[in-house]
């Protein structure tokens, strides 16, 4: 087996083991600690289902960047969305035979890589030209960014400029899968897609990249509005100030 | 009028333009901080520690583990960017750690340094700063230049909240033994005296006496504001603004017409004679639940059945959503009315019931507008649907007076602008701050009065009352065109002789 079939093999090993254990130590650490006050940004709903809707709009359609700023809500709004559907059209090299539904993706997931580069380089302008941006951003916001850039970028160059054979990717990537390793296609371009994308994987329990899980536990924006209806107290207030604890119905 | 300004009042401006960053533009040591024994009556170190940075770092460690809220919102941010032109103060200052994002970075910057990995081997990378004394000062002086209003987090795409960060580097300094004097004395005193003005009880009684004397004079009618009747049906706790001063005082006279209307008896409290709960501010829970527990004490020890808070933004906050959290259950209160009750969900319901007679031509000489108080839009909720909190007042003033006029809609409802003076910050050591961070407000109410000719803007909010008071001449107005909302239920309120 080569250099580069071992070294690619045992950083997506690695890679993987960080950002899985790394999101699920963080998803639990957010979900343990406890939010001891209802803070939620009113009007909010009065109905869990009314919360899950809130949620869904902030997750899906980022309603409250909508209401502060159109500019980068479209930029970002075609960064986010370009992002899922190339990430659909790629499940194609981790599944086989490959799914219906994801052969169908396959077209707007590669033209929908320059939507994604588009946006990308909006959020860069803006933030390279907006003083006020350009005053809040360390190193790392900038670097970011231009991650991204090189992970589509490269991306793009291997499907519209350099035509790596797939077929003999694919055989890599699902060696790589089920512990029975095949050579890598030894592009440098492909190998430049994968060492970003395999960086990127490292960072992501460690870096903003946490407003992907974090949106969810925002009590800002996932409580409901009940508090004089529904006692609501967290255990170390208990521990504190009410032993033994009042009956709470 | 305060002593002759050395700062400028902000101009209008002519359109909204978002301002160029003047950094350092609000640099300074912050307003005056607590002395000892003020700090001490709230369970706090006296002055600076000398190990302020460890305990400081501990205590932050401390509520990264008892606040999810700190914990996600200092993580998630994604530097967007969508926030920093939403803050008043950042209007009105330029000064660029006054854009929300920035003021939550002076914390975000150390917890990424001590509680993150990246932040411990790549500091500058991610912007992580050592804890030290420049740090801690800039805390000091800029987390008291946010009025906890939460407007930013209305428009963060993760609703991350710089009002409770900022409670908790309140927090964190309370600890180390850098509070803030005039937060800590008014709590100091809630815990002497029973409010944040030091009204004694003598005198409160002259004064509630004083006002029925009044009312008596100028109606002929027998209107009672008694205190500390038990067996009254509700127990009302208003801020202690209410018993001296205008436009404040008018508005308590409102209420006690509306029950005297309802015929329904109601007793002030000469214990919990305050609404405010300040502990708030500073991100206190146990001094937040210590204020709290009066109120609970005062309503078993008076034997009332109901609880009704009067016009206060962050006691209505505290009220809504805290109190049955702090000190709850009210198993002991009548569970039929909401537990507790705002004075313009009461006022609102004997409207609604036809029980009130409201002449709204006593209020012709007035075009009145409303200032949403950051507090109660943002933070609370007052009726059964969600924006209960915007409609029910209007409906109050309209049904009160014939000339009702909005402010432009994206400075009201949950978009409103703070007043200027609200968390904390209501003292004469910043003034240049509560002048500048009131623009955002002045520049709508401009709109209003060129347009429409309004001559009032009603309030809900004592904060938001004494800090109108104060800056409305700043920018060309009166002083007095500030208003309580049951000042005008008061004067349009046909009030019956025969009633008890
Ligand atoms: C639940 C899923 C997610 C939601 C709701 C979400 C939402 C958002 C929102 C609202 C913004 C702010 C607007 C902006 O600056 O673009 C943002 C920024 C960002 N997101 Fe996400 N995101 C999600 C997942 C992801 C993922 C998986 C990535 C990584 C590849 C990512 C990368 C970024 C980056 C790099 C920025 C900062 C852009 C900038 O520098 O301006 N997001 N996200
Ligand atoms: C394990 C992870 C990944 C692997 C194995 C991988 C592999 C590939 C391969 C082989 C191509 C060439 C496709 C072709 O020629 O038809 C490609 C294209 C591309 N990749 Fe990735 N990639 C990964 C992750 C990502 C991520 C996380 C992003 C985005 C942040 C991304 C963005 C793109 C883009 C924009 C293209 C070009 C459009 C397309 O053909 O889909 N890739 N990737
Ligand atoms: S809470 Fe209000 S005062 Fe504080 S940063 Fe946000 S907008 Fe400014
Ligand atoms: S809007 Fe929210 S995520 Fe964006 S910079 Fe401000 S605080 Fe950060």
């Amino acid at each position: 087996m080569g250099f580069w079939t071992t070294f690619y093999a045992l950083s997506f090993y690695t890679a993987t083991l960080i950002l899985v254990l790394g999101l699920a130590y963080k998803i639990y650490q957010y979900a343990k600690t406890p939010a001891p006050l209802k803070v939620p940004t009113m009007p909010a709903p009065l109905t869990t289902g009314g919360v899950v809707v809130r949620v869904l709009m902030e997750v899906v359609l980022f309603q409250s960047l909508f209401r502060s700023n159109k500019w980068i809500w479209l930029f970002a709004m075609l960064f986010h969305a370009a992002l899922w559907v190339v990430l659909l059209r790629h499940l194609r090299y981790f599944i086989e035979p490959v799914w219906f539904w994801v052969v169908l993706v396959q077209p707007f997931g590669k033209y929908g890589s320059f939507v994604m580069l588009f946006g990308l380089l909006g959020l860069l302008v803006r933030r390279l030209f907006v003083e006020r941006i350009r005053y809040i951003s360390s190193p790392s916001d900038y670097l970011m960014l231009i991650l991204l850039l090189v992970i589509g970028g490269s991306g793009v160059m291997v499907s519209f400029v350099t035509h790596t054979d797939i077929v003999h990717f694919k055989a890599f990537m699902l060696g790589v899968m089920y512990f029975d390793w095949q050579p890598i296609p030894t592009d440098s371009i492909l190998l430049v897609h994968l060492t970003a994308v395999i960086l990127l994987m490292i960072i992501f329990p460690f870096s903003k990249l946490l407003h992907a899980p974090g949106v969810f536990f925002s009590p800002s924006r996932n409580q409901v509005d009940n508090a004089r209806e529904k006692r609501h107290v967290a255990p170390w207030a208990i521990k504190q100030f009410e032993s033994p604890p009042p009956v709470v119905d | 009028m305060a002593a002759k300004a050395n700062f400028e009042t902000p101009a209008f401006r002519p359109y909204p333009v978002i301002p160029i960053l003047k950094p350092g533009a609000m640099k300074g040591n912050g307003p005056f901080v607590a002395k000892p024994p003020m700090q001490e009556a709230l369970g706090f170190p006296g002055e600076l520690i000398d190990n302020w940075h460890d305990v400081a770092i501990e205590k932050m460690g401390e509520l990264l583990k008892k606040y999810r809220s700190l914990r996600v919102y200092l993580d998630a941010c994604v530097k967007c960017g969508a926030c920093t032109d939403k803050c008043h103060y950042m209007i009105g200052t330029f000064d660029p750690k006054n854009m929300p994002v920035a003021r939550q970075d002076l914390l975000r910057q150390v917890y990424r340094r001590y509680f993150t990995l990246a932040g411990k081997w790549f500091p500058k990378l991610v912007g992580a700063k050592d804890l030290t004394r420049e740090v801690l000062d800039d805390w000091y002086n800029y987390f008291h230049q946010c009025s906890q209003c939460r407007r930013c987090s209305v428009f963060c795409p993760y609703g991350i909240d710089t009002a409770d960060v900022s409670m908790a580097a309140r927090e964190i300094l309370d600890s180390v033994g850098k509070g803030q004097k005039y937060c800590n004395e008014i709590i100091a005193k809630v815990y002497k005296i029973g409010n944040n003005l030091g009204l004694p009880e003598p005198a409160l009684r002259d004064t509630l006496e004083g006002l029925e004397e009044d009312i008596k004079d100028e109606t002929g009618v027998d209107v009672r504001l008694p205190v500390d009747e038990e067996g009254a049906e509700v127990l009302v706790i208003t801020p202690s603004a209410d018993f001296f001063a205008e436009p404040h005082i008018d508005g308590l006279i409102g209420y006690a017409k509306v029950f005297h209307q309802a015929g329904i008896s109601w007793t002030l409290s000469s214990s919990a004679s305050e609404a405010a709960n300040f502990s708030m501010f500073i991100g206190s829970y146990e001094n937040m639940r210590r204020v709290a527990l009066r109120i609970r004490e005062a309503a078993i020890n008076l034997k009332v059945k109901r609880i009704i808070f009067g016009e206060c933004g962050h006691a209505w906050r505290v009220a809504y959503s805290f109190l049955n959290t702090l000190v709850g259950p009210f198993d002991f209160l009548d569970q039929r009315y909401p537990i507790p009750q705002h004075i313009c969900e009461f006022t609102y319901d004997l409207i609604q019931k036809g029980a009130l007679k409201l002449d709204k031509s006593a209020n012709d000489h007035r075009r009145v507008t409303f200032h949403d108080s950051c507090n109660v839009a943002r933070a609370s909720r007052m009726g059964d649907m969600p924006g209960g909190q915007f409609i029910i007042p209007r409906e109050v003033i309209k049904a009160s007076c014939n000339h009702f006029y909005d402010m432009p809609a994206d400075t009201i409802h949950d978009q409103t602008y703070c007043c200027g003076g609200g968390g904390g910050l209501l003292t004469d050591d910043l003034m240049e701050l509560r002048v500048k961070g009131a623009l955002p407000r002045m520049e709508a109410l401009k709109h209003v009065v060129d347009n429409y000719g309004v001559t009032h803007m009603a309030a809900i909010c004592a904060i938001c009352k004494t800090q109108f008071a104060k800056v409305l001449p700043y920018y060309g107005f009166e002083m007095d065109q500030i208003i309580s909302v049951h000042q005008l239920v008061s004067d349009a309120i046909v009030l019956s002789v025969d009633e008890i």
